[in-house]
């Protein structure tokens, strides 16, 4: 039953993980019958499934993924957008303007303008072509106010935790409004900026420290600790 | 059709069929090599020259010599330098411009050859120390590509030098004064370039250009006279074992002799 | 090309050359033993805008390496429609060599960038990313010998850092032959005036040579027991690389479990 590493042992691209009728998980890869590593991180395994929780890795698109973005460029047809991914997004004139929509009468930048932030939905993707977002469902649109934080995507799922306990204590202990984007960017939103701070930190920590456990715990202490700190001051 | 460089996948596969089992498309055996026809000394202008076609490959080589300061830390000896170009009309793939990556890595493996295995006595290409020597330039130049560039320079850049004169002369208060008469430019050894493209495992020596197309990576091995390496360079995105690099050299060996006995005639 | 326009002269001489580079107890002008690599330190994740970065000392080798991407390729024409391009400039620092090396690539750089970006292409997934490019920059900042040997190692880590899926991490190191003896890891004193310099890169994890080179004069022996060195070099160098990717987070959990 050759599996060559425990759980949560870190390994590095190219390491053998498990041969014999094992299936490959996220990164890692699958090469005459042998599951390997393809990027740093810990191992971990679900029966017969193998993979990696990698340590860093660049957000990759995904059709129904909800993400932050920021216009870069106002074209004939719609934005383009980015998304901190590999490909720029495009999001569509048609599909902000509902009715028919003529390029010259319309005025794209007084919709979207280049450097606004959006939080869409990618509705397409394929290898052929840049992934397509939409505005159209509630909640998503222009961000008007917040402060935006980059994590490495792959933190994501540690950062919501389990039923979605680790954010759901940074939101009580900070009263923020967390907004989180597939793509690793969050928008915060708070009543006062030293609250907004107080959730930047927590985030910071929870991306440093993921692959440590009883993070929830250290979390929460760090942050009552820190708003006796500014109570004092 | 025959302008774009890809190759139909129909015949990639053929070619890549034909290989595991042995054989390749123009009915050659794995280790053979294509016709190689050889002419010497077509250019007069030129002090030595040489045009060899290696199947439908056909490469030119022009040598000149001129006079220049010696680099200082070798001041009693001559230079050598060699430049090639993949010239527009040799392929529709070459572009005109400066040298690219590949018309340089093919200068310097030709190069490393010649310079390596020490076939031109540059010692005995000093007119004075640390002032005057002789530099040989040696122009590679790409009239038709059709696979296996490097063997076929290298060839056509021994049998140039080979084919190379110089004029005889005489040192007058620092200036060299031309007499009549040639000499013959002091030559060595006779290093052999071999090439291999490794295509599913399988190694073959002088790949045709659709073979490039398809292989995985490259291999030349460089021996000189007495059967020493003195060059190797490793090309393409591919990789190697080293028992198929041994394997390589062993055959290398072999083949470099044969190709020696066509360019260094006597 | 020999003709020099202006003529210049160092001010600081460097010190005279040694009259033999290995004594008779075979130990080398450097201390070492023929066998024996030079001080290596790695650093990952050292620059702050690359994607990915790391740096390698080694010996007096002081060698930067960045990547970027995987992005959208300037220009557009140089995509390809199924695969990211993978592009790699080796660069040499003009104060990075004894004579000052004019910062206009030279046909070494030029040669050692296709080389470098070969031997790091088998490596990387390049087929999951159609349509865009990673680039790898190698910046020599001081230079001793083997120094195209280091950038792979150090270009290699950078990719990982930069969470680029990789099949395998790529390390590299010379051997040759100076004074008669074979040598591993050799410094710039010791290629010049060597008998041969053979550069090597492998995948380790798959035993396989993505970069080969040499120059030189060797039998057909004995390039078979150099590259041996070589490999056995490489396989000091690849335990160090995976040490230094995994510290980053060794160390966090240490800080910890405190």
């Amino acid at each position: 039953m050759p599996l060559f590493y425990e759980k949560r042992q870190l390994v590095t691209p190219g390491d053998l993980l498990a041969e014999d009728n094992y299936i490959a998980g996220d990164n890692t890869y699958e090469d005459n019958g042998k599951i390997y590593a393809s990027r740093v991180g810990l191992i971990d395994y679900e029966v017969r499934k193998v993979y990696v929780v990698a340590l860093k890795a660049f957000y990759v698109p995904f059709v129904g993924d909800t993400v932050i973005g920021k216009i870069v460029e106002v074209g004939t047809g719609g934005w383009m957008v980015d998304i901190n991914a590999p490909y720029l997004a495009m999001l569509r004139a048609s599909d902000v303007i509902d009715r028919p929509f003529k390029p010259r009468t319309s005025d794209l930048p007084s919709i979207f303008d280049v450097g606004d932030l959006i939080i869409a939905k990618i509705f397409a993707y394929d290898r052929t072509r840049d992934p397509l977002l939409t505005i159209r469902e509630p909640g998503l649109g222009k961000i008007m106010r917040g402060q935006l934080v980059e994590i490495t995507p792959t933190k994501i799922p540690r950062l919501i935790g389990r039923k979605g306990s680790m954010i759901s204590t940074i939101k009580k202990e900070t009263a923020c409004q967390v907004t989180i984007g597939q793509n690793g960017l969050l928008l915060i939103s708070g009543k006062t900026p030293e609250d907004e701070r107080l959730a930047v930190m927590a985030i910071h920590k929870v991306e440093e420290e993921s692959h440590t456990s009883g993070l929830t715990d250290r979390v929460t202490e760090m942050l009552r600790k820190e708003k006796e700190g500014v109570e004092h001051a | 059709m025959t302008s774009s460089p890809i190759v139909a996948r129909v015949k990639q596969k053929r070619i890549v069929e034909l290989v595991s089992s042995g054989k390749r498309l123009d009915g050659r055996g794995l280790t053979d090599y294509r016709e190689v026809q050889l002419e010497a000394g077509a250019i007069e202008r030129a002090e030595g020259s040489a045009r060899l076609r290696l199947g439908k490959t056909e490469v030119m080589v022009g040598t000149k010599i001129e006079v220049g300061e010696p680099f200082p830390d070798v001041p009693n000896e001559g230079v050598l330098t060699v430049n090639a170009e993949l010239v527009p009309l040799a392929s529709p793939t070459f572009e005109p411009g400066p040298p690219n990556e590949n018309a340089i890595e093919l200068a310097r493996v030709v190069d490393r050859g010649i310079r390596e295995s020490k076939a031109i006595e540059l010692e005995k290409l000093c007119v004075k120390p640390g002032k005057k020597v002789f530099i040989v330039f040696v122009d590679v130049y790409v009239l038709n590509h059709d696979g296996n560039l490097i063997d076929a320079s290298a060839m056509a850049a021994l049998a140039a030098l080979l084919n190379t004169k110089m004029s005889n002369y005489e040192l007058e208060e620092e200036k060299i004064k031309v007499k009549p008469g040639y000499t013959p430019l002091p030559i060595r050894n006779y290093p052999i370039a071999v090439t291999f493209a490794k295509i599913n495992d399988k190694l073959i020596v002088d790949p045709w250009l659709e073979e490039e197309q398809v292989m995985d990576a490259r291999l030349t091995i460089t021996l000189d006279k007495d059967g020493k390496i003195c060059a190797i360079q490793k090309g393409g995105y591919g990789y190697f074992t080293i028992q198929q690099i041994l394997e390589a050299t062993k055959i290398a060996r072999e083949k470099s002799e044969a190709l020696r006995k066509l360019v260094v005639k006597g | 090309m020999p003709k020099r326009k202006t003529k210049r002269k160092r001010l600081n001489i460097p010190q005279k050359k040694p009259e033999k580079l290995i004594d008779k107890n075979d130990v080398r002008i450097d201390g070492r033993k023929l066998n024996e690599l030079r001080p290596v330190k790695i650093e990952v994740g050292v620059l702050g805008n690359a994607d990915g970065s790391a740096y390698i000392e080694q010996g007096k080798n002081k060698i930067l390496a960045a990547v970027y991407g995987p992005k959208e390729v300037h220009p557009r024409h140089l995509a390809l429609p199924d695969r990211a391009v993978l592009r790699c400039r080796y660069h040499m620092a003009p104060f990075s060599v004894d004579e000052r090396k004019s910062p206009a690539p030279s046909r070494r750089e030029v040669e050692l960038s296709k080389v470098i970006r070969e031997s790091l292409e088998p490596s990387v997934f390049v087929e999951y990313y159609p349509r865009t490019s990673v680039d790898v920059f190698i910046e020599v900042l001081q230079a001793d010998g083997g120094t195209r040997c280091a950038g792979i190692t150090v270009a290699s880590l950078a990719l990982a850092d930069a969470g680029i899926p990789m099949r395998d991490l790529v390390v590299a190191c010379a051997a040759g032959k100076v004074e008669g003896r074979l040598v591993l890891d050799l410094i710039d004193l010791e290629d010049k005036a060597g008998e041969a310099d053979v550069p090597l890169a492998l995948m380790p994890n798959f035993d396989a040579i993505t970069l080969l080179q040499m120059d030189g004069s060797l039998t057909i022996d004995e390039f078979e027991k150099v590259v041996n060195l070589a490999l056995d070099g490489c396989k000091q160098i690849c335990a160090l690389q995976k040490e230094t990717l995994k510290s980053k987070y060794v160390a966090v959990k240490e800080a910890m479990e405190e």
